[in-house]
């Protein structure tokens, strides 16, 4: 057997287990999620028999239109506000003594000690009408007392925002570490204002990174179930919360399961075009590369 | 020629340290300067300093007569080559290069002239399209200096430029950097703890030292007259002697009695007095070695000696000589063999000569320069040296 050939054999047996993971835990479920999707319901909550497409056509109603866009804008708003604080955050601690360092990446990871859930019960105590956020707000003249903070999209953006924060400030803090500072330097050197040398040098210098926290919001925001049902009330209402919906409510699993592939199918578009698109950039590297 | 960038009684201090201390420093329109020193000597914060990363705590930094201390880097026509060439890894060759006329928001027509010239200039114009990790460091230098060079800068800042290249590369790019200084014409102001750099490519040279400067001359002032015991140690190799003004052989010589040898004839361009005491420096190639006694002259110093350890370097061979419980460091080109006499070798005596003019007296001396000084290699078993050898 020649080399190249063994070596390829053996990096396809070191894989074996977790590709076998990956189906029996993902691919095999996502299957059956497809399929059903393509059942009718019958009246018990099961499924039927046969095949058909009812559960998709029932999707194109403006209801779940108004609920998918929402979902979406609410993925983009909550993505942007988390890179856009990120970055500075991830910047600065890049830069700062190693000391601190150490304190506020603590500080970013302290929260992840209390359970998921109990921290957006707190957000709701905190923005409830009677709650301590509110009534400052008010006191301040910044809200009327006719102003709800909690049940709309904008409580289910903060809580996202906050739930998802310190996803978005590691992996842009790690490809800030790796950035060479020297070049905000000579960028600064060659004519740039602080400002344009941070655009055009140190954001192309972490672009890995932002893309990785990108998609660390953006996909479980798209499917966030918790937030909305529990901050979000019905105008903050969310796919993940339709399809909750139409397990527990309709019992129809035939229709969440379509409104799952969707959601899937919206999930894995964005991956895949970033998957295709370093892939790209990479042969293009690799091509020269050799010539080294 | 009048001072161009001016350093007026400028320090800097980072917590503890005082990287500069009240220096003064002129560097002329046109002219090649290097700052010369150790690593930590202050030369790169004077570097910094002139490009405006960091600010004084205390003095002025003037560029063509205006004060540009307050600037920030972006509004001061100065650039800088970095050591490790900080070019943008995201954007092309052409790109890096036409990184300062972009934000400087030229036409773009100007800049494609502009960023072809300067591709020629450095002979790189093939090799436009291609990512900064793709290109060898001599490559990269070249870029680092086009990206600077294309934004006509009254100053080029260079910091420690061909430090990460290898010996031949280092030669040619040395080279290289002296013909595009004569092309451009622009003041280069050039760091270096390579004093082979600094000699080769400079007009002047000042010498730094824990954030002071200790001496600024041409490379031939420099290294022939040294004024220090540490620009004579850091430059070059040397022998100290320290000894005691006896008497004045007339209006330009005196002698000297250096540990029991009574008359050792200086040049006395310090003016020295009867009972002065006075640091020698003497150069080691200035010192002559003979078999047989050197004819007697009035300005030469012959003294007996005998070989304690040798090492042969090539093109020259390297001898620690002991006489009158001195130890002295001989540097020797090699003749052509027929033209040289039997070959000497450990424990021969012979005889080691130098003319007065050739022991320069330093106007200051610090015992811990001697930590500069090349020592004889250690024989094997053997203690650390500690200078108490008879």
């Amino acid at each position: 057997m020649r080399r190249a050939s063994r070596r390829k054999f053996r990096e396809i047996l070191i894989s074996l287990p977790s590709l076998f993971w990956l189906s029996l835990f993902f691919i095999v479920p996502t299957l059956f999620v497809f399929a059903i999707a393509l059942k009718p319901a019958n009246p018990f909550g099961g499924i039927g028999a046969g095949w058909t497409w009812a559960n998709f056509r029932s999707l194109a109603n403006p209801n779940s239109l108004t609920v998918a866009w929402r979902t979406l804008w609410i993925s983009v708003v909550s993505a942007a506000v988390c890179i856009v604080l990120a970055v500075p955050i991830g910047y600065y601690l890049a830069r700062v003594s190693a000391r601190w360092k150490g304190v506020f990446l603590m500080l970013i990871i302290v929260p992840f000690w209390t359970n998921f859930l109990i921290r957006i019960f707190a957000w709701k105590v905190l923005l409830h009408p009677e709650g301590a956020v509110k009534k400052g707000l008010a006191f301040l003249g910044l809200v009327g007392s006719q102003t709800s903070l909690l049940y709309n999209a904008g409580a289910v953006v903060l809580v996202t925002v906050y739930t998802f924060l310190p996803f978005t400030i590691l992996p842009i803090y790690a490809a800030a570490e790796k950035f060479d500072f020297q070049l905000l330097e000579a960028a600064r050197d060659l004519g740039a204002r602080r400002f344009q040398a941070f655009i055009k040098v140190f954001l192309p210098g972490i672009r890995r990174g932002l893309v990785t926290a990108l998609l660390f919001v953006f996909i479980p925001a798209l499917g966030s179930y918790v937030i909305p049902d529990i901050v979000g009330g019905p105008g903050g209402e969310m796919i993940g919360n339709k399809i909750a919906q139409r397990v527990f409510v309709d019992r129809s699993l035939p229709q969440a399961s379509a409104l799952s592939v969707v959601l899937i199918l919206s999930v894995l578009a964005p991956l895949l075009a970033v998957l295709v698109l370093q892939r790209k950039r990479e042969k293009s590297g690799s091509l020269l590369s050799v010539n080294r | 020629m009048s001072e161009f960038l001016e350093f007026r009684d400028v320090s800097k201090r980072f917590g503890a340290i005082q990287a500069v201390d009240s220096v003064s420093l002129e560097i002329r329109k046109g002219e090649f300067f290097s700052l010369l020193g150790p690593s930590g000597c202050g030369k790169t914060t004077m570097l910094r300093l002139a490009a405006g990363f960091e600010y004084p705590d205390a003095g002025r930094v003037i560029l063509d007569g205006r004060d540009i201390t307050d600037l920030p880097p972006n509004k001061r026509q100065v650039n800088t080559i970095f050591q490790s060439y900080a070019l943008f890894p995201h954007l092309t060759v052409w790109e890096n290069i036409a990184f300062g006329l972009r934000v400087a928001r030229r036409s773009k027509r100007e800049i494609e002239t502009e960023v072809e010239a300067m591709l020629r200039l450095i002979r790189m114009s093939d090799q436009a399209g291609k990512k900064p990790d793709q290109l060898s460091g001599g490559q990269k230098q070249r870029v680092a200096i086009a990206r600077a060079l294309i934004n006509k800068p009254q100053v080029l800042l260079l910091d420690e430029p061909l430090a990460a290249l290898d010996l031949k590369l280092r030669q040619r790019m040395l080279i290289e950097l002296d013909m595009i200084h004569d092309q451009v014409g622009i003041t280069f102001l050039y760091v270096t703890h390579d004093q082979g750099e600094a000699m080769s490519l400079s007009d002047r040279i000042a010498v730094m030292d824990s954030g002071r400067i200790e001496q600024v001359g041409s490379p031939a002032e420099i290294y022939e007259a040294p004024r220090t015991s540490f620009v004579a140690a850091f430059i070059g190799d040397t022998n100290f002697l320290e000894g005691e003004v006896t008497s004045l052989v007339d209006a330009e010589y005196c002698q000297v009695r250096i540990a029991d040898i009574p008359g050792v004839v200086c040049f006395n361009d310090k003016s020295m007095k009867p009972g002065n005491p006075v640091y020698l420096s003497i150069r080691p190639e200035k010192i002559h070695i003979s078999r047989d006694r050197p004819e007697e002259s009035s300005r030469r110093n012959i003294l007996p000696a005998v070989v304690e350890d040798m090492i042969y370097l090539g093109s020259t061979t390297k001898y620690w000589m002991r006489t009158h419980g001195l130890r002295i460091q001989v540097l020797r080109q090699h003749f052509r063999f027929f033209l040289d006499e039997k070959p000497i070798r450990w424990n021969d005596d012979v005889w080691i000569s130098w003319h007065g003019d050739d022991g320069f007296m330093l106007d200051r001396y610090r015992a811990v320069d001697e930590h500069l000084i090349a020592l004889p290699p250690q024989k094997v078993g053997e203690p650390e040296e500690n200078g108490g050898k008879p």
